[in-house]
């Protein structure tokens, strides 16, 4: 049941990581408007969850993931998902539009937008999963 | 719990934003000084900044100011015979600050400083409901 109720969380939880890794990066960004030479990056996000979901569910093939210390042939064998933290997400350079002088290649609106977009599908991801741990919680209520 | 460094990102740029701001009130309120404390005219100055140590996994970081350079243009040269800081020709010098840039540079640095307050605000909102995830 536990390995099911980690499954359910899985996508919302690598989902969760990888917004905020792109908040961050977005909020670098930002930082650097005005710092010369400074390069604007971002994630490719739908790639990057693409790789996290897929690297989470190889239970067979352990992709990384944590098994368990077995002393016993009788013991189950059991593995979690592989974590992909999100510092081994790749970073990419924008390209700017409207490149200046300075080197920099930070563009102040999309930046701006991009977060904005950004913070609220955290939020929304957020929802969802309240929403999942609500109907779980219904769900084990005795009548 | 690495949200917390998106505060610190923010941070850095407010107060990196901030001292840019310092300088340019520095160089408006000094627009006419003849003297510093050094007895040298003054002369405008500027931040430079620098995109801080990649102190985390992601490679992204904020930004510090490394230093505040002066402007080597030349100073402006008022001829003002009867002033007490007259030459020998009767020519004052004045700094060589420029209204015009500066007042730029305040509005650029406001403008930023608010952008990164933003950033700052939408970070805590994030961060407040992250707490309460699973309270209903």
């Amino acid at each position: 049941m536990i390995d099911q109720l980690e499954s359910a969380f899985n996508f919302h939880q690598q989902a969760l990581g990888l917004r905020q890794a792109r908040h961050q990066v977005l909020a670098a960004n930002i930082a650097n408007a005005d710092t010369p030479n400074y390069k604007a990056r971002d994630i490719d996000f739908a790639s990057e969850l693409k790789k996290a979901v897929e690297g989470g569910q190889s239970q067979q093939q352990p992709n990384g993931g944590l098994a368990l210390a077995r002393t016993s042939e009788q013991h189950l064998a059991g593995e979690g998902p592989a974590w992909r933290g999100a510092g081994n997400t790749e970073l990419l350079y924008r390209v700017p539009d409207q490149p200046s002088l300075d080197g920099n290649t930070v563009d102040m609106d999309r930046e701006r937008t991009q977060f904005a977009d950004n913070a609220v599908r955290y939020q929304a991801a957020l929802t969802i999963m309240n929403r999942r741990i609500q109907g779980l919680k219904n769900a084990m209520q005795p009548e | 719990m690495s949200m917390f460094s998106a505060f610190d990102i923010a941070g850095s740029a407010m107060s990196a934003q901030a001292q840019r701001m310092n300088v340019t009130a520095s160089n408006m309120a000094n627009a006419d000084s003849v003297a510093g404390p050094d007895g040298e005219t003054y002369r405008a100055k500027q931040v430079m900044f620098e995109t801080q140590a990649q102190n985390n996994r992601y490679g992204v970081g904020g930004v510090r100011v490394t230093e505040v350079v002066e402007d080597d243009s030349p100073l402006r040269m008022e001829y003002m015979p009867n002033h007490p800081a007259a030459d020998d020709e009767g020519y004052v010098a004045k700094p060589n600050v420029e209204p015009v840039n500066e007042m730029v540079n305040m509005i650029s640095a406001s403008r930023s400083y608010q952008a990164n307050v933003e950033v700052f605000n939408t970070t805590k909102q994030m961060m407040m409901k992250t707490l309460s995830l699973g309270e209903g």
